[in-house]
């Protein structure tokens, strides 16, 4: 059993028990969200004793070597000393427009200060004041002054009401780094583009497809964004607007049940993607949304011809609760 | 491990990791695409089973692998509850001859590559 000690406080893990966990459990307050290695919310710092290989997987060389782990990962052999992760590693950031963009959807925009660095479609977490942490994928342009993200609102979801109904412009924030690895890498400028994801997916989607454009990427980029009913589309005047200031981009929205109005296909996303391009070797796909669909989608684009290399995504793991 | 001595192994005259690494996506394909064996490898988790395909090309072309009889046992044993059976095992070294074909590999070399993997086929089926 081993007992960790954080900021001067035991906590004694049980057998298989996460530090995240065995802090959580005994009242501890530690920032964190999917609890599955993704988001790097719950990044703490060992300052004594052995950390697991597998609680810095995705970290940085740099913060691993200064001992930073991630606490959800983390199950050690022996006991520890660790502290909050670095407070220097977030930024401040305010909120500086809030506005529905669907029903169920708000574009949240804020400026974080200094500006963080970041490619579009990584993902950022953002902090509130009392520590509920949760992360969302980038939608803007680091040449633009504000980060944009785009949040779907759960009824129960805590972050995203609280940005809904109570935060205003002005409200303070902190942000992490932004990572992930699902992002525009320039370098092959005339490879066919495949971009699919659903609901909120659209925001690295929408990213990533500007991101390649401004970036000069010659060949087609085709985004299909599906959702469940027409209320689940957004953004769908801007993505119009792209694709008539850009000959090779192309916006295929559609949903699962109609109706719908002409341009909106009706039918499951991957048979759309199936019938506009039944093979799809020689391509790069992105695919975000969720873990479902992507899981789905990834299959279907490899057995059409995109190699697993080329395929990059996200998949948007709900939060813990 | 991979062959000691003076000869090329079978690995090297394969091409090494990069003939793995091509291999792997084509070989995976086919299997996913095989009525009678893609259940086995429908994993939800790609990456996962991506890797495990390139443990398998590396040792089935006689290249440096960490397999042992114990592995092979305990990792299949799960699919022999499903009903793992030796016509599945037949058919997917097929698909991995299929494979080496696919990418050029001479009839010899193919024949090789099947006698590695057929020498797992006891482990493999927990028989």
């Amino acid at each position: 059993m081993a007992t960790i000690d954080y900021g001067g406080t035991q906590y004694v893990l049980q057998d298989g028990e996460s530090v995240l966990d065995g802090l959580l459990r005994q009242g501890a307050e530690v920032p964190h969200s999917c609890r599955k290695g993704s988001c790097h919310a719950c990044v703490l710092q060992a300052m004594a004793g052995d950390i697991p290989a597998e609680a810095q997987d995705g970290l940085k060389e740099t913060l691993r070597a200064q001992g930073y782990f991630k606490a959800c990962c983390c199950r050690p052999a022996g006991d520890l000393a660790i502290a909050l992760a670095d407070p220097d590693d977030r930024v401040a950031a305010s909120l500086t427009r809030i506005e529905w963009v669907s029903p169920t959807v708000i574009r949240v925009r804020l400026t974080p200060s200094p500006p963080i660095e970041y490619h579009p479609g990584q993902f950022v977490t953002l902090v509130r004041e009392d520590g509920l942490a949760r992360s969302y994928s980038i939608a803007s342009l680091p040449e633009e002054s504000a980060l944009e993200l785009h949040v779907r609102c759960l009824p129960k979801g805590r972050m995203s009401q609280w940005l809904a109904r109570e935060a205003r412009p002005g409200t303070w924030v902190q942000l992490g780094r932004a990572s992930g690895d699902c992002f525009y890498l320039p370098g092959d400028p005339e490879q066919p583009l495949l971009l699919a994801g659903t609901g909120t997916g659209l925001a690295p989607l929408y990213g990533i497809a500007r991101d390649a454009l401004a970036q000069g990427h010659t060949g087609p980029v085709w985004l299909f964004h599906g959702a469940g009913d027409r209320h689940g589309l957004y953004l769908e005047d801007a993505l119009a607007a792209l694709s008539e200031r850009h000959e090779n981009f192309f916006y295929v929205p559609s949903v699962r049940r109609g109706p719908a109005p002409p341009g909106i296909e009706i039918g499951e996303l991957g048979d759309g993607i199936r019938s506009a391009f039944p093979s799809l070797r020689g391509w790069k796909a992105y695919v975000c949304g969720n873990p479902e669909i992507v899981s789905t989608l990834r299959k279907q684009l490899f057995m059409a011809g995109v190699a697993s290399r080329a395929i990059h995504f996200d998949s948007f793991l709900p939060a813990a609760a | 491990m991979a062959n000691v001595g003076t000869e090329t192994s079978l690995y090297d005259q394969l091409g090494g990791s990069a003939a793995v690494d091509a291999a792997v996506d084509i070989f995976y394909r086919k299997v996913l695409a095989d009525g009678r064996i893609s259940r086995f490898f429908d994993d939800v988790d790609m990456d996962a089973q991506i890797a495990k395909q390139k443990a398998f090309l590396t040792m089935a072309f006689g290249g440096p692998n960490q397999y042992t009889g114990t592995d092979m046992r305990s990792a299949h044993k799960p699919l022999v509850a499903k009903g793992l059976n030796g016509g599945h095992f037949d058919a997917v070294v097929e698909q991995l001859g299929q494979t080496l074909s696919e990418l050029g590999v001479k009839p010899a070399l193919i024949a090789k590559v099947a006698a590695v993997a057929a020498t797992t086929r006891q482990d493999v089926l927990n028989a």
